[in-house]
């Protein structure tokens, strides 16, 4: 993908600047983005390191357990085919808790098991199940409790308070996810 | 707003204030556990940063050229419907496709409008409240070999939409 679209947007923008006299702008321009590349990865340094650890913390106790719990019901609701499969429910659940922790690198292999268990069971194995449909809509709707990469781009950037987008950005996520839901059930319902 | 703000500021302390007493509780050696994902994050961002580099660069040419101003001004009628900001066009349309380039594009909105103004805000809430979905699917479709996706990037795009229009809304309500 960004094979394709780095070199147009880099080769329009020069012929553009060409054109258009602003050469000198585009000159000073890739100084200035190097430079804040480098200070947007030292800021994110810190808090990155910080939220991995206590993230690494919070996964050798026993909070993942007691979030499967709290999560039961709600699984059971976004995928009513599976209420009898508890080996898959709970993978299902183990990646909706890293993605909550905001475990990236942890929640992309325990989706692709639920995935593949969930693949076991398909008919028509080039195809998406249900189950797998509205798997997949979850992970693509952001449901990490601190979204923490923002917040070390805003410290970053000197805001007089870095964490102020927290709440606003549970409630568009939930809103986001509702929809994603709702969206993917009517979709169901009308491919029977 | 106060408790909108406060609840903002307590979420990060109380997280991490309840996560190490459960290590503490559970009797784990928090400060090396500590240590070990604090490694990692480390890694994270030498593995991103070369991108960062790349992408700031490119997106920077665009913006110092000027055609992101001549694009964003040609479609800004379709934009005044949907009340979404032009300035936050770019993120929009690039938030689903790339994580980095959006990280990018968010920092250098963020940056020019600045990081407390009401544009910033808004690039920030849409960064936290929406995912990298085309990756997403290609990733988990393409780990069982899967090749009808049916119905799942409108779906998750729709999704995605939701999220950006709410993060204009809420920013509209608080200020």
């Amino acid at each position: 993908m960004l094979n394709i679209v780095w070199p147009i947007f880099i080769i329009i923008s020069f012929i553009y600047a060409i054109f258009t006299g602003n050469i000198d702008n585009i000159n000073n321009s890739i100084f200035e983005s190097t430079e804040s590349a480098v200070n947007l990865s030292i800021t994110l340094l810190g808090t990155m390191c910080l939220w991995n650890g206590i993230m690494e913390i919070a996964s050798r106790t026993s909070v993942i357990d007691k979030l499967t719990n709290f999560l039961k019901p709600l699984i059971k609701f976004l995928f009513p085919s599976l209420k009898n499969d508890i080996d898959i429910q709970k993978q299902i659940s183990m990646n909706m808790i890293a993605n909550i922790l905001g475990l990236g690198n942890a929640a992309t292999p325990l989706g692709i098991k639920a995935m593949k268990s969930m693949q076991k069971q398909n008919k028509d194995k080039e195809k998406l199940t249900n189950s797998m449909a509205m798997f997949i809509v979850i992970n693509t709707a952001s449901l990490q409790i601190i979204p923490t990469t923002v917040i070390a781009i805003r410290n970053s950037l000197g805001s007089n308070n870095p964490t102020k987008i927290i709440f606003p950005v549970w409630i568009a996520t939930i809103i986001a996810a509702t929809v994603g839901i709702l969206v993917t059930k009517l979709f169901i319902k009308l491919d029977k | 707003m106060d408790i909108i703000n406060y609840l903002s500021s307590a979420a990060m302390p109380m997280v991490i204030l309840i996560i190490i007493s459960y290590g503490i509780l559970e009797k784990n050696k928090v400060f090396d556990t500590f240590i070990d994902g604090a490694k990692e994050g480390l890694e994270i961002v030498l593995k991103i940063f070369p991108t960062l580099i790349g992408l700031f660069v490119a997106i920077g040419a665009l913006r110092s050229s000027g055609i992101l101003d001549l694009i964003i001004n040609n479609i800004e009628p379709v934009l005044n419907l949907l009340k979404i900001p032009s300035q936050i066009m770019p993120l929009a349309i690039l938030r689903p496709i790339s994580g980095s380039a959006s990280i990018a594009v968010a920092t250098d909105i963020m940056n020019k409008f600045g990081v407390d103004s009401n544009i910033g805000l808004i690039a920030a809430t849409i960064m936290g409240s929406t995912e990298t979905t085309l990756y997403t699917i290609a990733v988990y479709t393409s780990a069982v070999g899967i090749k009808k996706t049916r119905f799942v990037l409108y779906a998750a795009l729709a999704a995605d939409i939701a999220g950006m229009i709410a993060s204009v809304a809420i920013w509209r309500i608080l200020s």
